[in-house]
């Protein structure tokens, strides 16, 4: 049985991989998981400079769902380099840097960073951060603006890039064509959607920045109908994700056209479900008897 | 300054409940068998527990442990009703499971032996301070713990307290002991403590903070920032602190008052 899928350069052992911005950078999960197990994992939103992010609160709980607004809170690429990479290189697992700024140069000198590290076969340009106030999701929502970071990206990055969509925008397909055409090996989609949470006894905000990005089973219906929109636009792969919980989350994302998928907020609620995932992706593929699992992308009948 | 690291491994999965001890009408205690690691458990440390059939609940609930009973191979959690989650959570009953997180955060520090400590809690922030005073007691510190609340309703377990702490109570409405605020009462005059432990709503926290800095007394205070994955993985429960914003689950809960940015 083979659970092995390839996205540009990076073969994945199964296609499970772990979103940014909810895995930390790994260690934070050893206690609970073998991430060797793991297809691939995808760490920390990481910018050039140091990044505080947004005030607390930055967090809202939503019906089958959350809302966060943490804004890209990181060390800075250097700090990435220098203190946590050599920490978590050792992994065998396809890790992915998720590349944010908030100018294109900024982008630029951290992708360039990033090329330098032997044990980081690739990144996740993300154009779609939608809690930051310059950059991140303002280049993602036009298709001239993703086009001039993914291209400029691309001179200076060798590896695997995949560049990470927002759904807040008209029609995704339109943006996951204009990157494929500069070059991106891959696209992965949905962040988060735009959205809020009002406390109606004090009358303010839930969170400090008033809107923050909504992730959970509540997003799922939408991140599946994107997926499924932007396979009939892109050849390139495509990485699915959006409040996937379990396995048959998993499966019907690679249905709609995912040739992998990434596990988000569902890691804040079960450390194991990553584990979970890949062994009911087994099950599934015994009791449907497929032998390979690429059978399944874009599958849906 | 910084509060002391547990390295001890964290479990989840399914716990089986022993008993459920119903306080009044918004607290109960539930004890939980804990098949390994009773021993590892330090004072301040909190549980995340999965709230399983509730339409409003998502997320884990944070708890902090109350006791652990390390010949009974179990822990305490003292609860109070405040929402759905929590009085799903009331609902268990002796044999059933309960999904769990544990241990997270970082720990109280215990002071040196021969020393003399404060602990203040506010409502249901009482419930990290037990532990404390058992453990400084067994490390032959001297724990007083004064318990504050609104009225008598918030004023519980003092006969648990009692067994290891000079208790002394205060509530707003002075139905049980001194009436006023925690920092109004007499006891915080006293400034022959060498360490001031406090858990409560984050006003009070803040004032007996400030009464500690008046005093040159170390303070340590447990927060409770909303928290989404208990492990400092996703980075919304932070507060400000001298060196950037520290997550409330794995830098804290427990900080020393003089590296936070209360302002």
């Amino acid at each position: 049985m083979n659970l092995a899928v390839k996205i540009g350069d990076l073969e994945l052992k199964n296609p499970v991989m772990t979103a940014s911005g909810t895995f930390g950078y790994g260690p934070e999960f050893e206690d609970f998981i073998d991430i060797n197990r793991l297809g691939g994992m995808v760490v920390k939103g990481t910018t050039l400079h140091h990044r505080e992010g947004n005030a607390y609160p930055r967090m809202a709980e939503t019906p089958s769902g959350m809302l966060n607004a943490v804004g890209l809170q990181n060390k800075g690429v250097d700090v990435f380099c220098k203190s946590i990479y050599p920490e978590i290189k050792h992994y065998d697992t396809n890790i992915l840097v998720n590349v944010s700024g908030s100018t294109v140069e900024e982008y630029i000198e951290t992708a360039e960073r990033i090329n330098e590290l032997d044990h980081i076969p690739g990144i996740e340009l993300n154009i779609s951060c939608p809690n930051v106030k310059e950059g991140g999701m303002a280049f993602g929502t036009s298709c001239p603006s993703a086009v001039a970071v993914t291209h400029a990206v691309r001179e200076v990055y060798k590896k695997t890039m995949v560049v990470k969509l927002s759904p807040n925008v008209t029609n995704i397909a339109d943006i996951a064509k204009a990157v494929q055409d500069v070059g991106a090996d891959g696209v992965s989609l949905i962040n988060t959607l735009l959205a809020m949470a009002i406390n109606a006894e004090t009358r303010r905000s839930v969170l400090s920045t008033v809107t923050g990005g909504l992730s959970g089973p509540a997003v799922k219906p939408i991140a599946l109908r994107m997926v499924w929109q932007v396979a009939q636009a892109v050849k390139i792969p495509i990485i699915g994700m959006g409040g996937i919980m379990n396995a048959t989350d998993a499966i019907e994302f690679m249905l709609a056209g995912a040739t992998a998928i990434q596990v988000g907020t569902a890691n804040f609620i079960d450390p194991n479900v990553t584990m979970k995932i890949i062994d009911g992706m087994e099950d599934y593929m015994k009791r449907h008897n497929i032998d390979d699992i690429n059978e399944l992308v874009g599958g849906m009948r | 300054m910084t509060t002391p690291h547990n390295h001890a491994k964290k479990h989840t999965g399914l716990l089986k409940v022993l008993t459920n001890r119903t306080i009044n009408k918004s607290y109960y205690v539930l004890e939980i068998e804990i098949p390994q690691g009773a021993k590892d458990i330090l004072p301040g440390q909190f549980v995340e527990i999965l709230v399983e059939d509730s339409k409003s609940t998502f997320l884990r609930r944070p708890i902090s442990i109350y006791n652990v009973n390390i010949e009974r191979n179990s822990m305490e959690l003292l609860i109070q009703i405040v929402g759905d989650g929590t009085r799903q959570l009331a609902k268990l009953k002796k044999g059933d499971f309960v999904d769990i997180m544990y241990p997270l955060g970082k720990s109280f520090s215990i002071i040196k032996s021969g020393t003399k400590a404060l602990l203040v809690g506010g409502g249901v922030g009482v419930a990290p301070l037990l532990y404390l005073a058992k453990n400084l007691k067994d490390n032959g510190v001297e724990p007083h713990i004064l318990l504050g609340g609104r009225t008598y309703e918030n004023i519980i377990e003092t006969d648990n307290f009692e067994k290891y702490a000079k208790v002394y109570v205060s509530t707003e409405d002075g139905s049980q002991g001194e009436k006023g605020l925690v920092t109004q009462h007499s006891i915080m005059q006293d400034a022959s403590f060498d360490m001031i432990y406090s858990c409560g709503p984050d006003p009070m926290m803040r004032a007996v903070a400030k009464v500690a800095s008046n005093n040159n007394t170390n303070c340590e205070v447990s927060l409770e920032n909303m928290m989404a994955c208990g492990i400092g993985a996703c980075l919304c429960c932070v507060t400000p602190t001298t060196s950037g914003h520290q997550c409330v689950c794995s830098d804290g809960p427990v900080f020393n008052t003089k590296v936070l940015e209360w302002n």
